[in-house]
């Protein structure tokens, strides 16, 4: 019961730190979300545990870690998580390609939302390499979905 | 473990509460003011997280500078001497200047000019959010940093430090869009607000009218309007101006003087009142010292 908790802590703390790890300029603007991966998967592999409260308290960790205004990533974060959460048992039902698009999908509400929180509280021109993100997202979520479930049954994680 | 029927309350009440939660925090974060000590409480208490992420950076400059050749470290060190000597000669005439400069001021019951104490800091990270250009440095409160205070790096002003946390804070770049900063052309003296845009390699000029006196190359400095940014450090040079009449002002870009995409070291300014006549009699013992190596 304990371990399986710090299990999840654990991954979480990891995605914060891919998040916030240094990375040259120019790979920067591919940074898939790590994050909102790591989320998605736990809201969908166990609703009950990580749900909308979890993302959203994690999402203010990444407003300090980032600078940003308190509250802008635990709001983008949070309406992607209520998304997964709410049809956990379709997605659990989808094909792993199919997953990836909803999982880009879920990761440009996220980035559009952060966009728009930003623009709200500081003006800022839009960028379509906002985006980039999204599409790296796609193409890591099949490896990290398996990396995830193959841990999870190891560890007996429920 | 049963997952047919939901616990506790539904999902949209939990979505409602968090969201609207979130909106509260936004707000009360940018409009008032007073919530930022409470701020830089949390960031120093998620700062190991900073220190982590950090770690493989550091670890490979670490062993880059464990395995640097031998040849590599001697040109450096050559470079070095060169460059110190040349500034050598440069500051001992810039002391002549500077103390001429201090008796004509006091001849004109001009206030003198404070010295400065100074800090090296390190950069820690930079933030990969592309809405802001923020960095974070090593050095926090317990190093008496202060908010906004001047960053500077060898080439000219960074920024202004915007968080304190414990043992790092955030500097938030000239570059970013909130950012501006007072200015003066140094060959004219006239007064301009430099913004940014979100660029690092550009900033602008913004509200200049067409018939104001500048040209492309034009060096602005702090004015220290403000009260601010300490004043007569390199802010940039004037890279383009675009008269175009049909706009209402001049179209103006600066190429910023300091490196913003390329940090590592920056200066931490503190102006000093009281003891600036002790550092003037230190700073002389220094070149006279200086002049006997040089002889």
């Amino acid at each position: 019961m304990r371990s399986n908790r710090t299990f999840i802590f654990i991954t979480i703390l990891i995605g914060l730190i891919l998040q916030i790890i240094p990375m040259p300029a120019e790979a920067d603007v591919y940074r898939p979300d790590w994050l909102l991966m790591i989320l998605c998967y736990w809201a969908m592999a166990l609703p009950n545990r990580v749900s909308i409260g979890i993302a959203g308290l994690t999402g203010v960790v990444l407003d300090l870690l980032y600078g940003t205004a308190l509250g802008v990533h635990s709001f983008a974060l949070a309406v992607p998580i209520f998304l997964v959460a709410a049809n956990y048992q379709r997605m659990r039902n989808q094909s792993i390609l199919q997953l990836a698009v909803t999982i880009g999908v879920l990761s440009m509400i996220y980035h559009l939302l952060i966009y728009w929180l930003q623009f709200w509280l500081t003006s800022i021109d839009f960028r379509l390499t906002f985006l980039w993100p999204s599409v790296t997202s796609i193409f890591l979520w099949p490896w990290l979905f398996w990396l995830l479930r193959k841990f999870r049954r190891k560890l007996g994680v429920s | 473990m049963n997952e047919v029927f939901a616990r506790g309350p539904s999902l949209l009440t939990r979505l409602a509460f968090v969201l609207s939660l979130s909106v509260v925090a936004m707000f009360i974060d940018t409009k008032v003011e007073s919530v930022s000590t409470f701020r830089a409480y949390l960031t120093s208490l998620v700062s190991p997280l900073q220190y982590i992420a950090d770690m493989p950076g550091a670890a490979l400059s670490w062993s880059a500078s464990r395995f640097t050749s031998r040849k590599h470290l001697l040109e450096e060190n050559e470079l070095l001497i060169s460059q110190m000597t040349m500034m050598n000669e440069q500051l001992q005439r810039f002391q002549v200047i500077q103390q001429e400069n201090q008796n004509l001021r006091s001849l004109l019951d001009a206030p003198v000019r404070p010295q400065m104490q100074k800090m090296i800091a390190e950069l820690m990270a930079v933030d990969n959010n592309p809405y802001s250009h923020q960095i974070v440095i090593n050095k926090g409160a317990i190093d008496n940093v202060f908010p906004g205070q001047s960053v500077l790096d060898e080439s000219g002003i960074v920024g202004q430090v915007i968080e304190v946390g414990t043992t790092n804070s955030r500097v938030l770049l000239l570059s970013d869009v909130t950012h501006a900063i007072p200015a003066r052309i140094n060959r004219n003296n006239v007064t301009l607000i430099v913004n940014g845009i979100g660029d690092v390699n550009e900033l602008s000029l913004e509200h200049v009218p067409h018939s104001t006196d500048m040209e492309e190359g034009d060096l602005l400095i702090s004015s220290g309007l403000g009260n601010v940014f300490v004043e007569g450090y390199p802010i940039g040079v004037i890279s383009s101006i675009l008269r175009d009449e049909s706009q209402p002002f001049a179209q103006v870009k600066v190429r910023p003087a300091a490196k913003l995409d390329r940090l590592k070291y920056l200066l931490l300014l503190w102006p000093v009142e009281e003891s600036s006549e002790q550092t003037l009699s230190m700073t002389q013992d220094e070149t006279a010292s200086g002049e006997q190596d040089a002889e």
